[in-house]
């Protein structure tokens, strides 16, 4: 069964990312970011429907090292994750066709 | 096929959500077809979900950020019935009625349209600007100002969301350049007084970006004097484009009557566009005004106008 989304910050993040069997979908936002409000419903749906791929977010405001880590200038930014490693970086705002179609080689 | 709709709204900033709140407590059963998640100014709840703070928006004293708004304009709207497809209109024919609307292979029909689609950021339209789009290039500063911190960055334009943006980003920024073609600027005084004192702020008057720089990352601009035609490049970690508007009529094209900028054309004095039954609020059809106050006031008028045209015109 598909689980939710996880909030990650850098106490939790190594591990997390680190122990996972799935790619990891993770989502870099913020309480005062238009588009990452607008997209979170839709990677709630992702969390719900895809087994595959795990959904995770991290509030860029609590954990700016990982935002510098990742060399995030611009979000929302979604990193996926696949044994540990970034392999896919999307920036900005898209619907929910498009960004599944972005993720479908995880999936 | 979907059933004939009393009103369907395109669109949902303040003009297509005040409709949207008029239309649903007259009892009229709005959709609104809201548009798709973008991180630019066209998406669900318009230019204001790029924006900082709003304080110039009656009824909040100390200010409210952008986003905040918008979702309350919209809790207002569901809360009275008004319906929402966060998609976005394909196509239209507006030859006959009832109207008929396409998100993509969804078919919608209306006995009134409230056309709401606004206005979206316009570019530089210079190589590698899409390219470095997020990567030290944004038409954001409440996304992306935060992770400029303590570094010099620049804002281009010169209208009241460039001054706004460059002030909201020496919250972040060491220094923040306004690079602004003409040797005055159009932003109103009270943004133009608070830009002045800013003691972070530097604007580079008569200067024009012409050549974004960088590999993975911004790493500056060239700047082109547009008095003496001199050129000099700075360097920069960050570069917001704030130069103005454009409506967003692409899809009217052929089915309303648009002036010679894009805007759509509306009646004098009301929201009645030259197809009967077919309305239009907001900056779509203001390259005037453009205030979310003004738009949500044209919004009510549309509302209204459409609900008087349905009466007049019930069978």
């Amino acid at each position: 069964m598909a689980e939710g989304i996880t909030d990650l910050d850098m106490n939790s993040f190594d591990d997390a990312i680190g122990s996972s069997d799935t790619p990891v979908l993770v989502d870099f936002w913020a309480e005062w970011c238009g588009p990452c409000k607008m997209i979170a419903p839709i990677l709630e749906e992702i969390a719900a429907e895809q087994e595959g791929i795990k959904v995770a977010k991290v509030n860029v405001d609590d954990s700016p090292d990982l935002a510098r880590r990742y060399e995030i200038m611009s979000i929302p930014a979604l990193i996926v994750f696949e044994n540990g490693e970034p392999a896919k970086k999307l920036i900005g705002a898209k619907p929910k066709g498009a960004l599944l179609e972005e993720i479908g080689e995880f999936l | 096929m979907n059933d004939i709709r009393d009103v369907i709204i395109i669109g949902s900033g303040p003009a297509g959500l005040t409709a949207a709140i008029y239309a649903a407590r007259a009892n009229m059963t709005p959709l609104v077809i809201e548009g798709e998640p973008s991180s630019t100014s066209d998406q669900p709840g318009g230019q204001l979900m790029l924006t900082t703070d709003v304080e110039n928006f009656p009824g909040f004293p100390d200010g409210i950020m952008g986003p905040e708004l918008m979702t309350q304009f919209r809790s207002q709207a569901a809360r009275f019935g008004a319906e929402f497809v966060t998609r976005k209109v394909t196509r239209v024919d507006f030859s006959a009625r009832p109207f008929q609307i396409w998100v993509g292979e969804d078919q919608y029909q209306a006995q009134t349209v409230i056309v709401s689609t606004g206005a979206q950021s316009l570019m530089l339209g210079l190589p590698n600007e899409q390219r470095l789009l997020g990567h030290g290039l944004s038409t954001c500063a409440t996304c992306d100002g935060f992770f400029f911190r303590d570094q010099e960055i620049a804002v281009v334009g010169g209208g009241d969301s460039a001054v706004e943006e460059a002030t909201f980003l020496t919250r972040f920024a060491s220094k923040v350049y306004l690079i602004h073609r003409r040797d005055e600027l159009r932003a109103s005084k009270i943004m133009r007084d608070r830009a002045f004192a800013n003691p972070k702020l530097e604007i580079l008057w008569n200067s024009q970006v012409v050549e974004i720089e960088g590999d993975k990352k911004l790493s500056g601009v060239i700047l082109e004097d547009t008095v003496t035609h001199i050129r000099e490049s700075l360097s920069l970690q960050g570069l917001f484009i704030a130069i103005g508007h454009r409506p967003n009529t692409d899809l009217f094209q052929g089915q309303l009557e648009l002036k010679e900028n894009g805007y759509l054309v509306t009646e004098p004095d009301t929201s009645k566009t030259k197809v009967a039954g077919v309305f239009a609020c907001g900056d779509v059809q203001d390259d005037y005004y453009r205030q979310a106050v003004t738009a949500a006031g044209s919004g009510c008028m549309a509302a209204i106008d459409a609900e008087r045209w349905l009466e007049e015109h019930s069978q």
